[in-house]
């Protein structure tokens, strides 16, 4: 009797064993049936590895003292240095409200802005009209950093722009608008607002027609007006899509865009025009003080990851939607 | 059913409606403007652009600007050189995420999980300019045309649309027969995933030549010799910086008409910059609210 207990149970383990190894087995052919798969993966994995996770790795040079004869890894540890020396800086605060104070704005402004653009498009009901706004609206979209710049100064110029003409028919004196730093914010987040609405305007038209069509129709029996119908079925359909954009843009919040703003800049609007990234490239790259220009990256960076996490963790909590 | 709709009608619908149009109206507007008069300015003349004669339609119609644009060896191998750069990038790039993006969208794909996780943390955290700058000085590609090519060879984003699409558009059960019938997976993306994937493909494509043709950033920190410059950063010499070579004035010999030129070369060479890239836009539009729509939602 306990011999058979004992071969049912050495039964029972070997057939436990030689099912995970079926299993094992299993994902093993997996692998090797689609063994192509996995050949097609490696070069853009390397182009990771090696453009993403190595400067990742590299980012450690901002504990360091840089010294381009020992590299990277090389160099010796300077601990918490240069991070104090930025944390006292008197560029300091002036670096985070200029930053900020861009960014805030742009998300206040730039956000909904593409929203109220889909939400009234999707009320046209002429199809040539709602493509020709479609069309027209998303043509910025191909104007590069540099030609949208240059568009604005020209635009702005006391001698040569639109604008100037237009204040002197008024009979008002010409402005310098690129040279006043109370301007800065404003000219840069409402000219993203030109350039972008159609683009950003895309996915939330994607969104309102993928909204059940009966609910329109039971709006209509209850006698519900436009208005209501935006309001209780148009917002709540866009509501995960906006959602999803909103958390990426919070996590983006100091990471304001290095290009333009870098292109805007002149001596005369600096107070205001300098931000985190165009002070990491001019003491950085144009003053070669790498690990310090590091530091003050790193830690924008972290802002930024903190924000994103934070930013998801309560979308999570208060809606469905979240990135993860 | 158009009876009962006017009926319906009220008059906060109708209020409603003309404030849509009013708005949807005045938006055309200011973004349609500033284009029109860019390309106005652009074919008048020097006199009538400084003196802000032009407002709508071309003022004194010249091609002084556009002669002055051609005429200058800078600007023609800028123009060759971001050819090249869209050209060969756009290739690049949409291989790379297609090969990335594929066999993510594949449930027989073992660890899809663990690499996008890897791809997603990217669009987190980054190391930074700094060690980003000294990754590529260390590979060598300074100052070479693969600068502008290799660090920027793949989007994360634009990985995750097309996998998304590749996902929702592609039927499993198409897979699965496939393979009973001897297909390889490669011959399977080859011949029927890529042929089914042109919306997805179309918008990949101008997403990437829209990025490679107005790049800007690489070509600032990774290139010095002139020859390998972009249009983008002549662009920036001339149009921003204000420094035109004096070279290009020959035909201009007075001062004033030299200023005038300058200005309304601004003009000419905005429009030269922007209408190659905008050329190509009709012909993916149709792909690409579709693209757009089935990539970004599920993302």
């Amino acid at each position: 009797m306990p011999a058979t207990t004992g071969a049912l149970e050495r039964k029972k383990t070997e057939s436990t064993i030689s099912g995970t190894s079926l299993v094992l087995r299993d994902r093993g052919k997996r692998v090797k049936r689609h063994w192509q798969l996995y050949l097609l993966v490696l070069l853009p994995i390397a182009y990771l590895v090696i453009f993403k996770y190595i400067p990742m790795y590299g980012a450690q040079i901002a504990f360091r003292d840089f010294s381009p004869v020992k590299g990277i890894t090389g160099s010796d540890w300077a601990g918490m240095k240069h991070f104090s020396t930025f944390f006292s800086s008197p560029n300091f605060w002036i670096l985070i409200k200029n930053t900020l104070v861009i960014s805030i704005y742009s998300l206040i402004i730039g956000f909904p802005a593409p929203i109220l653009l889909a939400l009234a498009i999707n009320e046209v009901r002429s199809m040539r009209f709602k493509r020709l706004v479609q069309m027209v609206t998303f043509a910025p979209y191909f104007i590069s950093t540099i030609v949208m710049v240059s568009m604005i100064i020209l635009f702005l110029s006391p001698r040569l722009g639109f604008v100037d003409h237009i204040l002197n028919v008024f009979g008002m004196e010409s402005v310098n608008f690129m040279g006043i730093p109370n301007y800065f914010s404003s000219i840069f987040v409402w000219s993203n607002v030109w350039q972008g609405i159609g683009y950003g305007a895309v996915i939330y038209l994607a969104a309102l027609s993928g909204i059940n069509v009966d609910l329109y129709e039971a709006a209509r029996v209850d006698g519900a007006s436009r208005i209501r119908k935006v309001w209780h079925i148009d917002l709540p359909g866009i509501m995960p899509a906006a959602t999803i954009l909103l958390i990426l843009n919070v996590g983006q919040i100091m990471n304001v865009g290095f290009e333009k703003i870098y292109l805007m800049q002149n001596p005369l609007n600096t107070s205001t025009s300098e931000v985190i990234s165009t002070y990491v490239y001019k003491i950085g790259l144009l003053g070669a003080n790498f690990s310090f220009s590091a530091a003050v990256d790193l830690f924008n960076s972290v802002i930024n990851l903190v924000l994103l996490l934070s930013v998801n963790y309560f979308a999570r909590r208060i809606s469905e939607s979240s990135l993860w | 059913m158009t009876r009962s709709n006017a009926i319906r009608e009220s008059v906060g619908d109708k209020l409603f409606l003309t404030l849509v149009y009013a708005f949807l109206g005045l938006v055309l507007l200011v973004v349609l403007y500033p284009l029109i008069y860019i390309v106005s300015s652009s074919f008048s003349s020097p006199q009538a652009v400084i003196s802000g004669k032009v407002w709508l339609l071309p003022v004194d119609f010249s091609l002084a600007g556009y002669r002055a644009i051609f005429s200058n060896p800078q600007i023609t191998t800028g123009y060759a050189n971001s050819l090249f750069y869209t050209v060969v990038g756009v290739f690049i790039n949409v291989g790379l995420t297609v090969m990335l993006a594929y066999p993510l969208s594949r449930s027989t794909f073992y660890g899809r999980n663990v690499i996008m996780g890897f791809l997603v943390l990217t669009m987190m955290f980054s190391g930074g300019l700094i060690p980003y700058y000294l990754t590529v000085k260390n590979l060598h590609l300074l100052d070479t045309r693969w600068a502008m090519l290799l660090p920027s060879a793949m989007a994360v984003w634009q990985v995750i649309i097309a996998r998304t699409f590749f996902q929702t558009s592609i039927p499993k059960e198409l897979g699965e027969a496939a393979e009973l019938d001897g297909c390889t997976d490669l011959g399977f993306l080859w011949r029927v995933v890529l042929p089914l994937s042109k919306p997805i493909l179309a918008v990949l494509v101008l997403m990437y030549a829209v990025s490679q043709w107005n790049a800007y950033f690489e070509a600032l920190i990774f290139l010095k010799s002139q020859n390998l410059f972009p249009l983008q950063i002549i662009l920036r010499n001339i149009l921003i910086l204000n420094s035109i070579d004096s070279s290009m004035m020959v035909d201009a010999n007075k001062m004033a008409a030299m200023q005038g030129l300058r200005d309304l070369l601004k003009f000419s060479l905005i429009v030269v910059a922007t209408v190659p890239i905008l050329a190509i836009y009709p012909f993916v539009q149709k792909y690409f609210v579709q693209g757009i729509m089935i990539g970004s939602l599920k993302g």
